[in-house]
C-alpha cells in the first residue's frame, strides 16, 4: 500500500522533473535541430522547422571554411592549461588559508574575489599594450596566464572551503608521524580533497572554454579557441542560423560531453564548505 | 594530377628554389564573414598558383568584433595582420593618420581606373588610394512586384518618399502578417543611421553645418524622423526597433515585407531561390528622394588595406591586387555564376554582356553612381560621406544618436525628445572634442 | 598551536597566488588609473594630454550613467531573485527520488555550458522576437498579439536570459547541499507531526543559508560585468533602457574609442563593485564563518 503511493508520487514527480528539464534544456536541442536543417528552412515557424527535411549541409560548410580542429585543441590546452596551473598556484594558497589562518585571511579572500569584478572592457587597451610590448599577442601561453588569473581567485576560494571541512585532527596525526610539509599535502590532503578538487577543475575549465572576451581580443590565428570559430558565424550578412546553430553545437559538444560524464563529481564537489 | 600540372609544378618549385630569397610568406588576413568574402576563402587555389610563395591565414569575424580588433590593433601598433577588410568609413581617417600603406604602385594591369569613381573617391585621400575595393554597395527599393500589382500600383524607377507610404499603405495586412515597409530599428551607427542618415540627405538635413554645430534641431530632421516613424509605426513590423539588416532580410524573405530599403548586396540573398520564397517577385527601384535633388541611399565599399609597419608590403599586396582584380570576379564566375560576382567595383563589370542580364545589376549600378561622399547633403557639409560623417568621433556619437532614435520607434520616447537628446548629447561631445569653438 | 615554522611555510605558499593576483590588479588598474587622466582617443593617438578629472566628470554627467546604474542593480537583483527562488525550487524537487535522475541532471546543468553570445543570440531570434520567435508563434496559436520583448521589456528580457543561464549554476549547489541534509532529522520531525512548512523553514531553510550565501557571491560577481547578452540582444537599447555600467565602458571606450573617458568609467566601476563587495560582506559575510 505504502509502496504503491510512493510508486505514485515517483510518477508524479518524474513527470515534473522531466519536463522542467526539458523546457530548460529546450533553448540548447533547438540549436542541435537547426543545426541539422538548410539555412532556408532555419527561419520557418517551429512546427514547419520539425518537419522540414534535414540534412548535414551546414556542418559540411563549417568543416570546410573553419580549421575547427585547430580552435578546439586551442580550446583544450588553454582551459586545462589555465585550470592546472590555477591549481597549482591555489593548493598551497588555500591551504595555508585553511590550516594557518592570519587575522587577515577573510579580507585577503574578499579582496582576491574583489579582482574579479574589474571590468574587462575597460583594461582591454592597457592590456593590448602590456601583450604586445611583450609579444605574447595570439599566444597560448600569454592567454594561459590571463585565464588563470582570472578564475584564481574562484578556485582559491572553492579549494579553501573544502580544505576547511577537513578536520584538522588527521593532519595533527600526520605530522605526529613525522610527515614533512610536502607529503603532509601531497599524501594526507590531496586525496581527502579530491571531490573538490575535481569539481574545481571541472568549474574551472567550463569557465574557461565559455570565457569570450579575452580570448577574442588577444588571438589572431594560431591561439584562437572555440569562442573565435563561433565568432565568424554569428551575424553575417544573410541567413546564419543553421550555420551558427551547426558551428555552436560543435563548441558546446565537448563540454557537454564533460559535464554529462562527470556531473555526479561536479555535483558532490560543489559545496563550498555547507555540507558539514 | 595531369603531367603538364607536375611539369608545372616541377618548375615552379625549381623556380623557387633558384631564387635564394623566395622563401614561403604566411600573411595574416582579417576579413568580414560576409558571403562574399567566404566565397573568396573557397577559391583560394587560383591565388596560390599564381603567388605559389605566399601563404594566407585568414581570421575571419563578424563585423563589429572584426572593427574592434583591427581598430585597437591599428591604432596600438600591435601589427597582428597584414591585411585588413575595413570600410569606407575607415580608410579616410586612417589613411589621413598614416596608418595605411598607399596602393597607387598597384601594377598596370590591375588597371586602377577601371574602379567606380564613386567608390574610388571614397577610398582616396589626397589622391593615395589607402585600400582597394573588394564589392562596393548603395542602398535601394526592394519591393513585391505581385502585391504592387494586386494593390493596383506600380512602383517608378525613381519614386519619392510620398509615393513609397502610398505604396506601403495599399500592401499591408497586419491581420495576414503582411507588412508595407520593413527599415532598419536596430541602434548603431552602421544599422539604423546608416538608414536614417542617408534618408535625412534626402530630405535635405544635416548632421552638422560648415561650422559643424549639430543640427538635430532643423526642420529638416524632424520632418524625416516623423515621416520615418509614421512609416514604420502604421505599416512596418513588429519590434521593427531591434531589426537590423538580417533580421528584415529574414523577413523579406518570408514574404512578410512589401517593401525593403537597405544594402543592393541583398539583391542578390532575396533573389536566391533556395533561401527566398519570394525570389521570382523582386522588383528594385532606386532609394526615394523628395525632389531636393539627393537621394536617400548611402555607399559603402568593403575594401583590403594595409597597415603601415607590415614587414610583408610585397606579399601583401599581391594578395589585395589579385582580391579586387578583374581575373578574380571571372574566377568567381566560372564557379558561381555571374550573379555571385562580388559587385560595384568595376565598371568594366557593368559593361560585361554576362554580367548585364543580372536582374539587378543595373539598378545597383545607378544607385552607387548617385551617391557622392564628397557633397553628401543638400545643402554644404564639412564632412565627408554619406550615411556617416569620416571622423573618428562619429561610431560613438552615431550610435548614441541611434538609441535615441530607436527608443522614438520603440514608443518610449517622442520624435521631438529623441532629436532634442539627440542634440545635446552631439553638441557635448563636439565641444569636448574640440569642433565647436 | 601552529608552529612559528608552519607559520612561515603558510605565508610561502601563500604567496605566490597573492603575488601574482596583486600584479594582476595594480599593473592594468594602474594603467587604466594613469590614461583616466589623460584625453586619449585610440584613434587620434600622440595627442594625448594630461586633463585631470575631467573624463570623470564627462562620464559621471552624461544622462544614461544614473540609468546605467540602476540598470546594473536590478539585472544583479532580478537574476539573483530567479535563480535563488527558482534554484531552490527545482533542487527540491530534483532531491525527490525519480526515475531517470542522471539524465534530467545533465538537462538542468546545460545551460551553463553554453556561450554567453550563443545563447543571447538564440534567445533573441528564436524566442523573443515578436514575428518568428517560438513566443510569438505560440501567442498567435492563442489569439493573442505577441508581445515584443526587447522593444518593450529589455531589461526583463536580458534578465530571462541570463537567469537562465545561471539557474543551473544555483541549482546545482542547492542540490548538492539538500542531498547533505539530515535525514534522519527530517524523519524525526515529521514524526513528531510536523507539517511540510514548518520542515521546510526551519530544517532546510537554515541548512541552506550558507550555500545560498555562496550563490549570491559568486554570481553577483559575475553579474555586475554581463556584457556579451547586451550588446548581441539589445545594444543596451531602446535608448538607454538595457545599459548597464559594463555596457556603458564599452561604449565609451571600444565604440568611441575614448580610452580616457573609458578607463575613469572602468575605475568608477571597479570602485562601485568593491562597494558591492563590502555591503555584501556585511550582510552575509558571517554565513560564511566555518
Amino acid at each position: 500500500m505504502a509502496r504503491k503511493a510512493s510508486n505514485t508520487r515517483k510518477a508524479v514527480v518524474t513527470i515534473a522533473a522531466w519536463s522542467i528539464g526539458f523546457l530548460i534544456f529546450f533553448p540548447i536541442l533547438w540549436i542541435i535541430i537547426l543545426g541539422f536543417k538548410s539555412e532556408g528552412d532555419a527561419i520557418k515557424t517551429p512546427l514547419q522547422v520539425l518537419f522540414s527535411s534535414w540534412t548535414l549541409d551546414s556542418y559540411y560548410d563549417v568543416q570546410a571554411r573553419s580549421n575547427y580542429a585547430r580552435h578546439f585543441w586551442n580550446s583544450v590546452i588553454l582551459s586545462v592549461g589555465s585550470t592546472v596551473l590555477a591549481l597549482a598556484i591555489a593548493i598551497p594558497a588555500a591551504w595555508s588559508m585553511a590550516f594557518v589562518p592570519g587575522k587577515r585571511t577573510k579580507d585577503l579572500l574578499m579582496w582576491m574575489l574583489s579582482t574579479k569584478m574589474m571590468p574587462a572592457v575597460g583594461v582591454l587597451v592597457p592590456m593590448y599594450l602590456l601583450f604586445r610590448d611583450f609579444g605574447l599577442l595570439d599566444s597560448r601561453i600569454g592567454l594561459v596566464g590571463v585565464l588563470t588569473l582570472i578564475n584564481l581567485p574562484i578556485v582559491v576560494w572553492m579549494l579553501y572551503t573544502y580544505f576547511k571541512e577537513i578536520p584538522g585532527e588527521i593532519l595533527e596525526a600526520a605530522r605526529m608521524d613525522g610527515a614533512s610539509l610536502k607529503s603532509e599535502i601531497l599524501y594526507v590532503l590531496t586525496p581527502m580533497a579530491v571531490p573538490g578538487i575535481a569539481s574545481t577543475m571541472l568549474l574551472n575549465i567550463i569557465l574557461a572554454w565559455n570565457e569570450a572576451f579575452w580570448t577574442l581580443q588577444l588571438t589572431t590565428s594560431q591561439a584562437a579557441p572555440l569562442t573565435q570559430f563561433i565568432a565568424s558565424y554569428s551575424s553575417p550578412e544573410g541567413l546564419f542560423y543553421a550555420k551558427l546553430s551547426a558551428a555552436s553545437t560543435m563548441a558546446i559538444a565537448p563540454i557537454l560531453i564533460l559535464g554529462w560524464f562527470s556531473q555526479k563529481q561536479l555535483v558532490r564537489g560543489l559545496t563550498f564548505g555547507a555540507v558539514k | 594530377m595531369t603531367l603538364t600540372l607536375r611539369a608545372l609544378l616541377g618548375a615552379t618549385v625549381s623556380l623557387t628554389l633558384a631564387g635564394a630569397t623566395m622563401a614561403e610568406t604566411t600573411i595574416t588576413v582579417a576579413t568580414v564573414n560576409n558571403g562574399d568574402m567566404i566565397r573568396m576563402q573557397g577559391l583560394m587555389d587560383d591565388f596560390y598558383a599564381k603567388n605559389p610563395d605566399i601563404k594566407v591565414e585568414w581570421v575571419t569575424l563578424e563585423e563589429n568584433v572584426l572593427r574592434q580588433r583591427v581598430t585597437t590593433d591599428i591604432a596600438t601598433k600591435g601589427g597582428q595582420f597584414d591585411v585588413l577588410t575595413i570600410g569606407t568609413y575607415e580608410v579616410p581617417i586612417w589613411g589621413k593618420q598614416g596608418w595605411l600603406v598607399s596602393l597607387n604602385d598597384l601594377p598596370a594591369e590591375y588597371d586602377v581606373d577601371d574602379l567606380l569613381p564613386a567608390i574610388r573617391g571614397g577610398l582616396t585621400v589626397d589622391g593615395e588610394l589607402f585600400a582597394a575595393p573588394f564589392y562596393g554597395e548603395s542602398s535601394m527599393v526592394m519591393y513585391r512586384k505581385d502585391l504592387m500589382e494586386a494593390a493596383g500600383l506600380t512602383m517608378p524607377d525613381a519614386p519619392t518618399w510620398d509615393e513609397i507610404k502610398t505604396a506601403a499603405a495599399a500592401m499591408t495586412d497586419k491581420s495576414a502578417e503582411q507588412y508595407g515597409i520593413c527599415l532598419r530599428g536596430k541602434a548603431g551607427w552602421g544599422e539604423n543611421m546608416a538608414f536614417l542618415t542617408a534618408m535625412s540627405n534626402s530630405y535635405g538635413a544635416r548632421w552638422f553645418d560648415e561650422n559643424w554645430k549639430p543640427q538635430f534641431d532643423s526642420e529638416a530632421w524632424k520632418a524625416t524622423l516623423t515621416d520615418y516613424l509614421a512609416l514604420m509605426n502604421d505599416y512596418g513590423p513588429p519590434g521593427a526597433a531591434n531589426n537590423g539588416f538580417n533580421e528584415n532580410l529574414s523577413l523579406f524573405q518570408q514574404g512578410k515585407c512589401g517593401m525593403w530599403i537597405d544594402a543592393t548586396v541583398a539583391a542578390s540573398f532575396v533573389t536566391n531561390p533556395t533561401d527566398s520564397s519570394v525570389a521570382d517577385k523582386v522588383g528594385f527601384a532606386l532609394a526615394p528622394d523628395t525632389g531636393k535633388g539627393k537621394r536617400g541611399n548611402w555607399l559603402w565599399a568593403w575594401s583590403l588595406g594595409i597597415p603601415a609597419g607590415t614587414q610583408k608590403v610585397d606579399a601583401a599586396k599581391a594578395f589585395v591586387a589579385w582580391a579586387t582584380s578583374k581575373e578574380y570576379l571571372e574566377v568567381v564566375a566560372a564557379k558561381e555564376g555571374w550573379a555571385n560576382v562580388p559587385p560595384g567595383t568595376r565598371a568594366s563589370l557593368y559593361a560585361n554582356p554576362e554580367y548585364q542580364k543580372v536582374p539587378f545589376a543595373q539598378m545597383t549600378l545607378d544607385s552607387i553612381n548617385s551617391a557622392n561622399p564628397n557633397e553628401p547633403t543638400v545643402d554644404p557639409v564639412p564632412y565627408v560621406g554619406v550615411q556617416f560623417v569620416a571622423i573618428p568621433e562619429f561610431q560613438g556619437l552615431g550610435t548614441a544618436v541611434g538609441q535615441q532614435f530607436s527608443a522614438a520607434l520603440a514608443g518610449t520616447m517622442t520624435a521631438e525628445a529623441a532629436l532634442a537628446a539627440a542634440q545635446t548629447l552631439v553638441t557635448t561631445e563636439m565641444t569636448r572634442s574640440g569642433y565647436i569653438k | 598551536m601552529a608552529t612559528a615554522h608552519s607559520r612561515t611555510a603558510a605565508r610561502l605558499m601563500l604567496s605566490p597566488a597573492v603575488i601574482l593576483l596583486l600584479l594582476w590588479m595594480i599593473v592594468p588598474l594602474g594603467m587604466t588609473l594613469y590614461f583616466s587622466f589623460l584625453r586619449y582617443n585610440l584613434l587620434m593617438p600622440g595627442m594625448e594630454t594630461f586633463v585631470g578629472f575631467e573624463n570623470y566628470y564627462y562620464f559621471v554627467n552624461q544622462p544614461a550613467f544614473w540609468s546605467a546604474l540602476s540598470n546594473t542593480l536590478i539585472l544583479v537583483l532580478g537574476v539573483l531573485c530567479i535563480t535563488v527562488v527558482g534554484g531552490i525550487l527545482l533542487a527540491l524537487l530534483l532531491d525527490q527520488p525519480f526515475w531517470g535522475q542522471g539524465i534530467v541532471r545533465v538537462l538542468v546543468i546545460a545551460p551553463f555550458f553554453v556561450m554567453p553570445t550563443v545563447s543571447a543570440l538564440v534567445w533573441k531570434n528564436m524566442f523573443m522576437n515578436p514575428v518568428n520567435g517560438m513566443f510569438a508563434h505560440m501567442a498567435k496559436s492563442l489569439g493573442l498579439q505577441p508581445f515584443d520583448f526587447l522593444s518593450h521589456a529589455p531589461l526583463a528580457s536580458i534578465i530571462l536570459i541570463v537567469a537562465w543561464q545561471w539557474l543551473p549554476f544555483a541549482t546545482l549547489i542547492l542540490l548538492t547541499a539538500l542531498q547533505s541534509l539530515d535525514r534522519e532529522q527530517q524523519e524525526a520531525a515529521e514524526m513528531d507531526g510536523a507539517g511540510w512548512l514548518p520542515r521546510f523553514v526551519y530544517l532546510t531553510v537554515p541548512h541552506l543559508t550558507r550555500s545560498i550565501t555562496v550563490v549570491i557571491l559568486i554570481q553577483t560577481i559575475f553579474l555586475l560585468s554581463v556584457f556579451a547578452e547586451i550588446l548581441v540582444t539589445t545594444n543596451g537599447g531602446p535608448g538607454t533602457a538595457s545599459t548597464n555600467l559594463t555596457y556603458l565602458v564599452y561604449a565609451q571606450s571600444l565604440l568611441n574609442y575614448d580610452v580616457g573617458g573609458g578607463s575613469a568609467g572602468g575605475i568608477i566601476a571597479v570602485i562601485l563593485a568593491n562597494i558591492v563587495a563590502i555591503f555584501l560582506m556585511r550582510m552575509i559575510g558571517k554565513n560564511l564563518e566555518a
